[in-house]
């Protein structure tokens, strides 16, 4: 039975503040992360700058800065913030009862390059 | 009333007209006769009301000043930080003496005026001096309520409104003890917060249910309350004071009418003010509750102005700062002839308690018709309410984060539609202007002219910007020419936002605050750490008045430094604060591998390392190793899964981690030295094995590279490196401030020594004043180009002792370094850093695609 929403574990895998990754085999890598005020967020692990590895950035409020060209992201929207221009793909996410879900129709994103 | 041709007789006006001229000119004689200006009340409104006008008309007035207290014209709101230890009386001074002197203002301060003979145009103060004026402004401020209870007289019942009231909660502090802090307003929340401070049990009784409930609705004064005993305070609501109760004439404790009792050293009564009358009542002035003026700050005698708190102004009495710059303004245009006219004020509140975030405007009582839209963020405790009422906003209450308290004011007193932005509103500026407007300048280009900068002084966004237009081009400039930000600090980022908006790049960099999260510089957010001992990042950003909720990727790292270097091995290293470089002891690649450096002390290495570095490339695939230009070799393409077991290869060879991405000691350059080289003078190769085994593993400012050169042909270039020993026969030259790289600086020759031993205390006492006074993200070269090589020299030799205390600071700090990173990842440390979450597979990809 498959439903709508992957589990992908419990919320206490990840450190407030911090964001890991989840590899899609064949797909683009996604970064899930866990902000200081315990929002969740998915995002494609790739900065629409440069491809910079998002969940490597240092994270506050509820945005990321890429490590590579330190590009502010929103976490919520995956849009780049003030000057710069760009968007990466978020991933719907549901915590429900301590577990971490994400929409499974929007784990397979586009095929890793 | 004029006599012969060739003096003028002063005109005792009763003026009629406001705009009536008021300056009489001999016809033969073009000598212009001042009116003679006499204030009463040598406060924040009376010398503002005089600066005005000076403003305008430099020559219209002789002014003289009479000021109750015995000092000079101060700023009243800052009494608050000097109780609780954050200023001294000489940071809050508004004009100093010379202001009087370059003003030909006479200042006759401590010496109250007692009466006003409207007959003979006179004043009388206490000491006798009579005073014939023209025109008179009364600025006598207010007076603190005191509630008629049994004992308000004992000794040790002060209130809250000058320095000397200060001063004793300052001397009654000293001895510790409890107080008893009598309104939960405004004023009693502030004085009782630096008693706090200053080391005193605080209680504060409070009449009504809600703390500062004329500010604040229920669910703010529930946050703030909670915070203020989290802190120790005891808050006491809807406790209704019987008696002080005293012991030897002073006062011992406070019974409320319900029988409780609480212990007091001090009673503070802050339960009101009353505009400040008795001189204008006695004198027959039309007085109700305060003052009654026009609209030009003119009371019912035409020769006689009143501005401030004292005065009743359409109805409505102030007890803030704000409306007072307002009248000020219209009294200056109306008394310089060109009259404006005032119209009354919006007022909006700031409590000044540290770390505690607070803000409200306008009327929230909600009433008929009024919509309030609320949001609540517990987990960091945020509460937001603004009240909307035909389609305008009409009141605001912000409780932990009011960055966009200045946002709702100005659209407040614009009384614009906000149906447009409705849905966003609550969210603030940011949002509600359409998405992703994070960037502050955009936001302050937004606000209106006349939107309010500075609430301590009274500064409009439109006079920043023609001050800036007139020439200041710095934050210093700024605040010495229009006082912007020059009291308490918190609209510093909207100055520099308005610097950056009106000169693009040619902002002068005064004091630079750190980031755009807080109003402090790098040197403030320094002392402070060690003042206000704080620990930990959260709670520097905290009690620092941080704008965001937790930083952002410049601040955090630098905090983290700061933290870790004022209290070393006391303070936790927090990794989320850290650039990936540093939390993956790697350096990040373009493409999101990591490359690995080995330390190679002094550049040496053996058959076993080299082993061990070959075995790794070809077991992990390296697309490459390369020889750097620091002497050791750089391992590229690592993933960062394989982090832990590529160091577990070279742990095992005996390689620890080189730094080579950290903000902390990165190579020591050799050369071959003494020990083969046919110029060698000393052995530099040994040497800086030495250094490096001292100084490896030690976080700093910003990277740090040492070099040693066996002589003054220099081989390891010394002399473009932060710290540099270039060995000669009799010693050993030691030199600073190096850089090769963007803006390539040759070293400073710091000193000349003669031993090992001596060049390894050097270096570590070097190593320790940087790492204790540079700002984070600095390197050694542009540190000495700010503070200058002789600060440097200063730091280390003008007491004898100051190297070896250095030295041992840095060894000490040492102790908690050295550990290898690398070998505590490959033991488990941290394993969420490197390991996936999880991986996905897709069953079959037709499944999943859309
Ligand atoms: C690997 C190396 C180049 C090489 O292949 O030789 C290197 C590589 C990098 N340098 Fe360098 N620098 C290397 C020696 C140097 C030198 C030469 C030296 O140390 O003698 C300099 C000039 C000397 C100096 O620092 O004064 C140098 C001046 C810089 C600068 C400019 C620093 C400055 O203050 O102006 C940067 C940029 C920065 O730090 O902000 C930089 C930054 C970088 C970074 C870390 C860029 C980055 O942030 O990703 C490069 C990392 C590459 C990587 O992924 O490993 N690198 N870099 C050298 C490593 C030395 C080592 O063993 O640790
Ligand atoms: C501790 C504290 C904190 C405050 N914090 C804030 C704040 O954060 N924000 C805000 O907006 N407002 C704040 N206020 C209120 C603000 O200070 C007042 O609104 C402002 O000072 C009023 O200015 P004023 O000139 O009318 O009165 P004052 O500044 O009080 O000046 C009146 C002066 O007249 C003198 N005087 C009185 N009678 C005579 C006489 N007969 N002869 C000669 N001199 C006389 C007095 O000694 C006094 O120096 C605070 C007030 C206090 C006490
Ligand atoms: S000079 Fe340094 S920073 Fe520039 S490309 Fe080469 S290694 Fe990278
Ligand atoms: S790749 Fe993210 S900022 Fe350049």
């Amino acid at each position: 039975m498959i439903g709508d929403w992957l589990d992908i574990g419990s919320v206490d895998q990840i450190t407030p503040g911090t964001a890991r990754t989840l590899p899609v085999v064949g797909f683009d890598e996604i970064a899930v992360f866990r902000t200081q005020k315990n929002e969740f967020y998915a995002l494609v692990n790739k900065c629409p700058h440069k491809q910079g590895p998002l969940s490597q950035g240092i994270v506050h409020d509820n945005m990321v800065t890429c490590p590579l060209h330190n590009w502010n992201i929103s976490l919520k929207t995956g849009e780049a913030l003030g000057e710069d221009k760009g968007c990466v793909p978020t991933i719907p996410m549901k915590v429900d009862a301590g577990r971490m879900y994400l929409l499974r129709s929007a784990v397979v994103g586009k095929r890793a390059a | 009333m004029r006599s012969g041709g060739f003096f003028v007789l002063r005109v005792l006006p009763r003026i009629t007209k406001l705009n009536a001229p008021s300056t009489l000119m001999d016809k033969d004689n073009t000598a212009a006769v001042k009116e003679r200006l006499v204030v009463i009340g040598n406060g924040m409104a009376g010398c503002r009301a005089v600066e005005e006008i000076l403003a305008r008309d430099p020559a219209r007035f002789d002014v003289t000043i009479f000021g109750a207290e015995p000092r000079v014209n101060y700023n009243r709101i800052m009494l608050s930080p000097v109780l609780a230890g954050e200023k001294a009386f000489e940071d809050i001074v508004i004009n100093g003496d010379d202001w009087y002197a370059d003003n030909a203002i006479t200042l006759v301060s401590g010496d109250p005026i007692v009466s006003i003979d409207r007959a003979t145009q006179t004043v009388l103060a206490k000491s006798g001096r009579v005073e014939p004026y023209d025109r008179l402004l009364i600025a006598t401020g207010s007076d603190p309520f005191i509630i008629p209870v049994p004992g308000k007289d004992l000794a040790g019942v002060v209130t809250f409104r000058d320095l000397d009231d200060v001063d004793k909660m300052l001397t009654a502090a000293e001895k510790g003890g409890s107080a008893v802090v009598i309104g939960g307003g405004l004023l009693g929340l502030e004085a009782a917060h630096g008693l706090s401070l200053r080391g005193m049990k605080v209680t504060v009784v409070h009449l009504m249910p809600t703390l500062m409930e004329r500010q604040l609705d229920e669910a703010a004064g529930y946050l703030l309350k909670t915070e203020l005993e989290r802190r120790g305070q005891t808050i006491v609501t809807g406790g209704d004071t019987a008696e002080i109760v005293g012991r030897d004439g002073h006062v011992s404790a406070v019974r409320l009418k319900d029988g409780r009792t609480f212990d007091a050293d001090i009673v503070v009564m802050a339960v009101g003010i009353r505009p400040g009358t008795t001189l204008a009542k006695s004198a027959g002035i039309e007085v109700e509750r305060g003052i009654v003026v026009d609209d030009h700050m003119v009371t019912s005698d035409p020769a006689i102005m009143a501005v401030g708190e004292c005065v009743q102004h359409r109805g409505a009495c102030y007890g803030l700062v704000a409306p007072l710059w307002d009248m000020c303004r219209a009294l200056a245009d109306a008394a310089c002839e060109s009259p404006s006219g005032y119209e009354g004020s919006v007022t909006s509140t700031k409590l000044k308690v540290s770390g505690i975030d607070l803000f409200s405007a306008g009327d929230f009582s909600g009433g008929d018709g009024a919509e309030d839209i609320v949001m609540r963020d517990a987990a960091r405790g945020v509460y937001k309410r603004v009240v909307v009422k035909d389609n305008r906003l009409v009141g605001a209450v912000l409780y932990g984060d009011t960055a966009d308290g200045s946002w709702y004011f100005d659209l407040l007193k614009k009384g614009e539609d906000i149906s447009d932005i409705r849905e966003a509103l609550i969210f603030g500026q940011a949002f509600a202007s359409g998405g992703a407007l994070l960037d502050p300048n955009a936001a302050v280009a937004a606000l209106s002219d006349d939107a309010e900068i500075c609430g301590c002084n009274g500064v409009s966004k439109g006079k920043v910007i023609e001050t800036i237009n007139a020439g200041a081009c710095s934050l210093d400039a700024v605040r010495s020419t229009c006082k912007a930000s020059a009291s308490c600090g918190s609209c510093t980022g909207l100055v520099e936002s308005l610097l950056a908006l009106t000169l693009g790049g040619e902002v002068q960099s005064g004091p630079k605050t750190m980031c755009k999260c807080t109003s402090f510089s790098h040197d403030d957010v320094r002392r402070l750490i060690g003042e206000k001992s704080l620990r930990s990042i959260p709670q520097a950003m905290q009690e620092l008045h941080w704008t965001t909720p937790d930083g952002c990727s410049s601040c955090r790292p630098a905090l983290n430094y700061y933290l870790l270097c004022a209290w070393p091995g006391e303070y936790e290293d927090d990794q989320k604060s850290r650039f990936v470089n540093e939390r993956l002891h790697a350096n990040i690649q373009k493409d999101g591998t990591y490359s690995v450096v080995p330390r190679m002390w002094g550049g040496l290495t053996n058959p076993r390392e080299l082993r061990a570095i070959a075995d790794v490339v070809e077991k992990f695939n390296a697309p490459m190793v390369k020889v750097t230009g620091g002497q050791r070799l750089d391992i590229f393409g690592i993933k960062k899964e394989d982090l832990p077991a590529v160091w577990a290869d070279l742990n095992a060879a005996g390689m620890v981690s080189g730094h080579a991405y950290g903000k902390s000691l990165r190579t020591v350059k050799t050369c071959v030295g003494s020990e083969w080289c046919r110029f060698g003078t000393q052995d530099s190769t040994g040497l800086g094995v030495k250094l490096e085994r001292m100084t490896w593993g030690s976080w700093m400012p910003h990277k740090f590279k040492i070099a040693v050169s066996g002589c003054p042909r220099n081989c390891a270039e010394a002399t473009i490196k932060d710290f540099g020993v270039v060995c000669v026969d009799s010693g050993y030259e030691l030199h600073v401030g190096g850089n090769g790289g963007i803006k390539v600086r040759a070293t400073d020759l710091l000193c000349k020594v003669a031993t090992e031993a001596e060049t390894m205390d050097v270096c570590a006492a070097f190593i320790q004043l940087y790492r204790e006074q540079a700002h984070y993200l600095e390197r050694t070269a542009p540190w000495i180009e700010r503070v200058g090589l002789d600060h440097v020299k200063a730091g280390l030799f003008d007491d004898a002792d100051s190297v070896k205390r250095l030295a041992a600071r840095f060894r000490y700090s040492q102790t908690f370094c050295q550990d290898d990173p690398w070998a505590e990842r490959v033991a488990g440390k941290d394993a969420d850093l490197h390991q996936h979450l999880a991986e996905v597979r897709p069953l079959s990809i037709t499944e999943y695609a859309q």
